[in-house]
């Protein structure tokens, strides 16, 4: 068990039990893997004027979301900069929720809460409320449906619905993940005996499918493989929207946001650095914080994520880098332990899931 | 798990067998379990000098990277090729997945370190923690 922002989380689960990073990876990969994600945090905002705040405070165009829907967004700083990434649900017709990261729970709720003062609407703090257990893989839909009187078929990806789920009536499904999967989530009460029972019927309804729980570990090296960002790596308070690639989730057509006016000042500077994937031609790992080289051994930027991939079974990494070392084919270098490692630049994401699974 | 009572330990988890002035190297079942799913193993070339206690190589999990200490000084006389390729042979089986062999410079050294009893009594106890 490590600690992880405030939570005791398992970083990968016994090898006794047929765990372990890579089996748990490549379970979710081929069958279905099952995820505690109840570090995750979850703001509630509802009233008359709950659309004008999201609005206010999130990148992406929550106009656009039907009743069920949720969208991909983030919360930014006046500069542009990352407050957190989120995922924006909208579950009645002035009620929304966002979910957020464990390690930002209390900055996000402060920070919301702050800048929705101008708006009727109530901002609640649910995380301690829900317990969320992640059940992602190509035969999760086939497991989660043993469990549940909801139609899933039904559900698209980026979609909600309510249903009873392991006998709890209108629990909350999510069709969401954090794997480059299809998936889903599941929001079911926090307390310990209904956590429990619920966790346990999940894997027993998955062992028919081969499903095996998953800790932190597999999370951290599947999001990776799908060049999914995480907080605090690809996505921090210094890092603006244009830099880690994300624009089609940045809506600069809507009149205002907070940190609109920041990314037009920025986008006119101009682009100095940018998110990219990298492979290790030589032998090596690039990992977190490690330094990016060019040919002449000048550092030029870092790693923000880098790892064994153990589906794909490369050496992969997400780094910073100038503009003009970004282009797919550019040859660089890690450096690993004092010496420069050769890798390159590569097309992302690395892993994109078969196109005939149904999402 | 068993520890081999012919073999020495560090408290760093690597373990060595002695054979006159020969001697073989790798790390314990406890590292590889610590550890995770071995995925890279980085080691000297024959003929490099090891110093006791000093770093020589190290081996990566895909979740970490962990240095790999010297139990005796030494020539390196002989490296596994095999972990290149297939480092999750040390998940498989540690013990037996030896990385090198040296030259002891003073067999004598190994005195100094863990017997099989006192390197499970530690490994319980850091466990445990």
């Amino acid at each position: 068990m490590v600690e992880f922002n405030g939570w005791d989380m398992p970083v990968e689960y016994p090898a006794s039990i047929g765990c372990g990073i890579i089996s748990e990876h490549n379970a979710v990969r081929t069958c279905v893997g099952i995820f505690d994600v109840s570090h995750m945090g979850d703001i509630r905002l509802a009233g008359r004027d709950a659309i004008a705040a999201v609005q206010h405070i999130s990148m992406n165009d929550a106009s656009r979301l039907a009743i069920g829907q949720a969208q991909y967004s983030a919360l930014l700083y006046p500069q542009g900069t990352f407050v957190d990434d989120v995922i924006v649900h909208r579950f009645g017709e002035d009620e929304y929720l966002l979910v957020i990261n464990a390690g930002t729970r209390e900055k996000d709720f402060a920070w919301v809460r702050d800048n929705t003062r101008e708006f009727d609407c109530a901002v609640e703090n649910l995380s301690d409320d829900f317990t969320q257990i992640a059940i992602q893989g190509p035969k999760g839909v086939n497991l989660l449906q043993k469990l549940t009187n909801a139609d899933l078929s039904g559900v698209k990806f980026y979609w909600v619905t309510h249903g009873t789920v392991c006998g709890l009536p209108n629990t909350l499904i999510a069709r969401t993940g954090y794997t480059g999967e299809d998936g889903f989530e599941i929001y079911v009460p926090s307390d310990e005996e209904t956590s429990t029972r619920v966790w346990n019927e999940v894997l027993g309804a998955g062992r028919e499918f081969g499903a095996v729980p998953c800790g932190l570990g597999a999370r951290n090296t599947l999001r990776l493989e799908s060049k999914l960002p995480l907080y605090g790596h690809e996505l921090s308070d210094t890092i603006n929207v244009w830099e880690a690639g994300l624009d089609r989730f940045c809506k600069m057509e809507k009149p205002e946001f907070v940190g609109r006016e920041g990314l037009e000042r920025a986008k006119g500077e101009g682009l100095k650095r940018t998110l990219v994937g990298l492979e290790m031609i030589d032998r090596g790992i690039a990992r977190d914080g490690y330094k990016v080289l060019d040919d002449n051994g000048a550092e030029i930027g870092y790693v923000t994520s880098g790892s064994y991939a153990p589906f794909l079974k490369k050496n992969i990494a997400l780094a910073y880098v100038p503009l003009r070392f970004a282009a797919v084919g550019t040859s660089i270098n890690i450096e690993i332990r004092d010496q420069g490692v050769k890798a390159h630049i590569v097309p992302t994401p690395f892993y994109k899931k078969p196109k005939n699974s149904k999402t | 798990m068993s520890y081999p009572s012919d073999f020495k330990y560090t408290k760093e988890h690597e373990w060595i067998k002695a054979d006159g002035t020969t001697a073989t190297i790798g790390i314990t079942s406890y590292a590889q379990e610590s550890l995770g799913d071995i995925v890279f193993v980085e080691l000297p070339k024959p003929g490099a000098e090891l110093t006791a206690g000093k770093t020589f190589g190290s081996v990566e999990s895909v979740k970490a990277v962990s240095d790999l200490y010297a139990p005796a000084t030494g020539t390196v006389t002989e490296v596994n090729g095999d972990l290149a390729t297939a480092p999750e042979k040390i998940n498989q089986d540690a013990h037996s997945s030896w990385m090198l062999k040296i030259k002891l410079k003073n067999p004598g050294e190994l005195n100094a370190l863990l017997s099989s009893a006192d390197y499970e009594k530690f490994v319980a106890e850091e466990g445990g923690h």
